[in-house]
């Protein structure tokens, strides 16, 4: 970023300065404004986001982040067990969907044999494009019970461990976090794919003339330069991962408790919203939800802001931009 | 030749949305020239179906007359005709007295009746489950854990032999189902009333959380030894085991269109007018040996003063066939048709309706 | 000397065979659910598909004929306004981030991108719901599109603003030193350069907002009717019905509604390969 405003600056050293180009003018207030536009829609958002909550807030406070009751007979209302949920299903489902989807995209950028490339490319983009409300009648139907049968298997071998622990009825965290990994194995693999394809030529070649082997060339050399591309892809996977509503509520079970289980029902913040705003028949279990959705955008913000500044780090330590 | 490339795009692009809205001209006419009227609504889920055959009954009858009907859940219906972006909602539970002085001047119309039906999955059952409202909520409330407690059995002796742990399944998403089911629980269970209470969404004590008739459907489906409530069309539709619930009056019923009707006959002359609140009206466990003790209305509700004269009327004259001629679609569709004192409660509110103090029926 | 070189030489190239079955061992992992997902939407669906489907409109339940025709109009509409609206913004913010973004506006677009991309969708309904339908007072395609952009910009502001920064510097350099302006390398060269990136990002987007019903459910809604206004009638899509009837307890509606999710799923796989097709990579940079 810097290097690039740094070359464009070159242009003001020399003797003659350029002419002032109207094109230029024109077209950086274009792209000026769309950022700005996006800046507009989030601040709207947020906006509204404050506004209809504000009554929850008033009425709880601070103490609605650690809550854990949610009873909407009895006005009490608690975000902690929502707040776990979205968190451990998310990051279960980068922690199975990401090492897949790296090899995926190396597959497909490096070692794959040309012809399979576009197919296999193709299925992928498609399934980014299933309505989630199918995914989640396929995981009701045919993952929630893959999931109990083999969570009673892990029970019985594993049962002392406090993750394993506990009945398994295929409605789980376990359940969740395996279908929010499918959904966003797509995204994550295709950008990364990308990414890795436009490493330069001469850059591979330069490793492989050192002697490496193909794996060792990929990673000396290709995923270094994409790093910036590749944690973009995860990010992305994990915005669709928290914000997803659908797929999630038909499979986790939908208990607000926060349990050490994997084979334990769950429930995430998206997923209780989605559930009850249309039924909320009054202002507070209204503006609950909405403050839920408040700190359902905080929580992505402190996520992406830790991921952000892992990619700073890296950087400084002197990596490719 | 990236120029042509986007302009293509873009010619494209252009091209699909005339398409689209061109298409809508070549499409067969649906209302003729002279005042078409547009109807919308919004609001449960559970009447739909039932709605959808209307709105196309209907439109046999009325050509000019076109309805369009959001299927969003209770609360997203209350929501809107509150934002007036709808003509009419529709709604499982009635308003709360709150929301009825809130929405000034609106009338509630039940259209149809549902039944709340407890599902099982007992591979091997023997004859069909009975079951008490107590043990009911005993159930739900985690205090009967498994198929063979004494209760039970007492009741159904094949199920001695059932040494299982009781699956609980319950709704996830807020519903009028749910409101039903633990109004009923309410009524029969002090314990109950006092610590969860009845609503669109509660805080369950036990159970697991599906979303939807048919997440619930679904997951008794798949459990074997679970016990979940449903909606009573789905119960039939999908071949349930039903269990045979203890009415007031002592007598084992199970959920039918009958039994349903016989409910409903029972509390009408209970019933307010149709401009006064009807928060608290209830029709579970209600007196009378053939009743279904977990069955309730679904309400229309629309505006007593109509803001525009042709709308109004449309809505008004759809309204008076939906309780009439639009009764005899309900029992294929698993609805119970209303039975005839409450036909005669929403003639008189319908009369109600009115432009400018104008009514629309006389 | 020379057996130890091959010896470590031989460690290494076993490594490399591994780690090639293992990532395609990957390839497979994730094709198995995929694929189990697409067989059941297929063979539960392509019962239901007919001509009649395709082109007609939606009967009441338990008569037989009627399918998804405005559905599928519907979709074209509310996804091709969602478009309209995140194409344009989200390219040219990515375009803002990658080549103009050394100062804190950026900083802050970028950050404010990557959270809304985490917006549930449920959210972007309600939010349209309350700008929109509120405003024009009635459901409508315009409300279902802007709901739909809300969650199509992020993901294109990503993926164009990573694409471009992929083009190496030496690119825009050469072109500058050739006196071309910056708005014109950035346009004809830079973007050409990043063509493949960017349009993954466009069909990924894309994709996602034609699935999605949560946010359709509360603005664009639902009709029996052809679409014949953009903003004062609700508009029937595709994931809409595709939910509504999928819900329902009977039989035939079911039926539909996978139906539904095999058209809009071959609308999605012509898209994909159109495109690809369309900018076959002359200009690509891998090419040089």
């Amino acid at each position: 970023m810097r290097e690039m405003s740094k070359t464009f600056s070159l242009f003001f050293i020399g003797e003659r300065k350029v002419k002032f180009s109207s094109g230029d003018f024109f077209f950086k207030t274009l792209v000026t404004g769309c950022a700005i536009i996006i800046l507009i829609y989030a601040s709207l958002l947020l906006a509204e986001l404050f506004s209809g909550s504000k009554l929850s807030f008033e009425r709880f406070g601070i103490s609605f982040i650690f809550g854990s009751s949610w009873d909407p007979v009895n006005g009490e209302y608690g975000a902690l067990p929502f707040i776990f949920g979205t968190l451990v299903s998310s990051l279960l489902a980068l922690a199975i969907a990401v090492p897949v989807s790296l090899g995926i995209s190396i597959y497909l950028a490096e070692l794959s044999p040309r012809a399979l490339r576009a197919p296999i490319s193709v299925i992928l983009e498609l399934l980014a494009a299933i309505p989630s409300v199918i995914i989640g009648l396929w995981g009701i139907f045919v993952l929630a019970p893959f999931i109990r049968d083999a969570g009673n298997i892990l029970e019985n071998l594993f049962g002392f461990l406090p993750i394993f622990r506990g009945p398994s009825y295929g409605l789980s965290m376990l359940t969740g976090g395996v279908i929010l990994a499918i959904m966003i194995i797509p995204i994550i693999s295709s950008v990364s794919r990308e990414a890795l394809s436009s490493v330069p030529q001469g850059i591979k070649e330069a490793a492989l003339a050192l002697g490496a082997t193909r794996w060792e060339m990929i990673m000396m050399s290709m995923l270094p330069y994409a790093r910036s591309g590749l944690l973009g892809a995860i990010i992305l996977g994990l915005g669709r991962a928290m914000g997803e509503t659908m797929a999630i509520t038909m499979v986790i079970g939908n208990v607000p408790r926060i349990s050490p289980s994997l084979l334990a029902p769950s429930y995430t913040m998206s997923a209780v919203i989605a559930n009850e705003f249309a039924e909320a028949h009054d202002y507070l279990h209204e503006s609950a939800l909405i403050e839920i959705g408040l700190i359902l955008c905080f929580t992505t913000l402190v996520v992406n802001a830790l991921a952000r500044a892992l990619i700073w780090k890296i950087r400084a330590r002197g990596g490719y931009p | 030749m990236r120029t042509k490339i986007l302009a293509g795009v873009v010619v494209l692009a252009a091209a699909v949305l005339l398409a689209g809205y061109f298409l809508s001209y070549s499409a067969p006419k649906q209302v003729e020239p002279e005042e078409p009227v547009v109807l919308n609504g919004a609001g449960a889920t559970f009447p739909y179906p039932l709605i959808d055959k209307w709105v196309h009954e209907y439109k046999l009858i009325a050509p000019k007359v076109t309805i369009n009907y959001q299927s969003i859940g209770s609360g997203g219906g209350i929501k809107a005709i509150a934002d007036k972006t709808v003509d009419f909602a529709a709604s499982d539970a009635p308003l709360t007295d709150d929301k009825f002085r809130e929405l000034a001047g609106i009338l509630h119309i039940p259209e149809t009746m549902g039944a709340v039906a407890v599902v099982y999955n007992i591979p091997g059952a023997q004859s069909m489950m009975r079951l008490t409202g107590e043990i009911l909520s005993e159930i739900y409330l985690g205090k009967i854990t498994r198929w063979n407690d004494k209760k039970i059995v007492s009741l159904n002796p094949w199920a001695q032999s059932l040494d299982k742990e009781i699956l609980v399944v319950r709704r996830s998403d807020g519903s009028g189902t749910t409101f039903i089911f633990t109004d009923y629980l309410s009524m029969v269970s002090s314990e109950w009333a006092n610590t969860v209470g009845k609503g669109t969404s509660v805080s369950w004590p036990v159970g697991v959380g599906a979303k939807g008739n048919e997440g619930v459907a679904g997951a008794v489906k798949q459990n074997q030894f679970s016990i979940g409530y449903v909606e009573l069309a789905y119960a039939i539709k999908e071949n349930f085991s039903v269990a045979a619930i203890q009415n007031r009056e002592g007598k084992f019923v199970e959920p039918t269109l009958d039994s349903i009707k016989a409910a409903a006959a029972t509390a009408s002359p209970k019933l307010p007018k149709g401009d006064q609140s009807w928060a608290d009206v209830s029709i579970v466990s209600p007196p009378g040996a053939d009743s279904y003790p977990i069955a309730s209305f679904t309400y229309i509700l629309v505006y007593k003063d109509q803001p525009n004269k042709a709308k109004g009327e449309a809505l008004a004259k759809f309204l008076w066939w939906v309780v009439h001629d639009g009764q005899k679609y309900s029992s294929d569709l698993a609805y119970a048709p209303l039975p005839s004192e409450v036909v005669k409660l929403n003639e008189q509110t319908l009369k109600l309706l009115n432009y400018n103090g104008e009514p629309f029926i006389k | 000397m020379k057996s130890d070189k091959l010896q470590g030489f031989g460690k290494r190239k076993a490594i490399d065979r591994l780690m090639t079955v293992l990532s395609f061992l990957c390839v497979l992992v994730a094709l198995v659910p995929l694929i189990s997902m697409l067989l059941t939407v297929v063979t539960k669906g392509v019962l239901a598909l007919n001509l009649d489907f395709l082109t007609q409109l939606p009967k009441a339940v338990g008569e037989s004929g009627g399918g998804f025709g405005n559905a599928i109009q519907g979709t074209f509409i509310v996804v091709g306004i969602a478009c309209l609206i995140s194409l344009p913004i989200g390219i040219f913010s990515g375009v803002f981030l990658s080549e103009y973004g050394a100062n804190s506006i950026a900083l802050g677009v970028r950050f404010i991108s990557d959270v809304l991309s985490g917006t549930p969708s449920i959210i972007a309904g309600i939010f349209s719901y309350t700008l929109v339908v509120k405003s024009f007072g009635s459901w409508s395609a315009l409300a279902g599109g802007f709901a739909l952009s809300l969650i199509m910009i992020p993901i294109i502001t990503r993926t164009v603003e990573e694409s471009l920064r992929l083009v190496p510097l030496e690119v825009r350099e050469a072109s500058l030193a050739l006196g071309i302006r910056r708005w014109r390398t950035i346009l004809n060269i830079v973007m050409i350069t990043a063509k493949a990136g960017i349009i993954t990002g466009i069909i990924l987007a894309t994709a996602r907002a034609s699935g999605e019903a949560a946010p359709l459910l509360f603005t664009s809604g639902f009709s029996n009717s052809w679409a014949s206004s953009l903003t004062n009638q609700p508009v029937s899509t595709l994931p809409v019905m595709i939910y509504t009837y999928a819900i329902s307890p009977f039989e035939d509606w079911r039926a539909k509604a996978w139906a539904g999710a095999l058209v809009l799923m071959i609308l999605i796989l012509i898209l994909n390969v159109g495109m690809r097709f369309a900018t076959k990579g002359k200009y690509s940079w891998r090419n040089f």
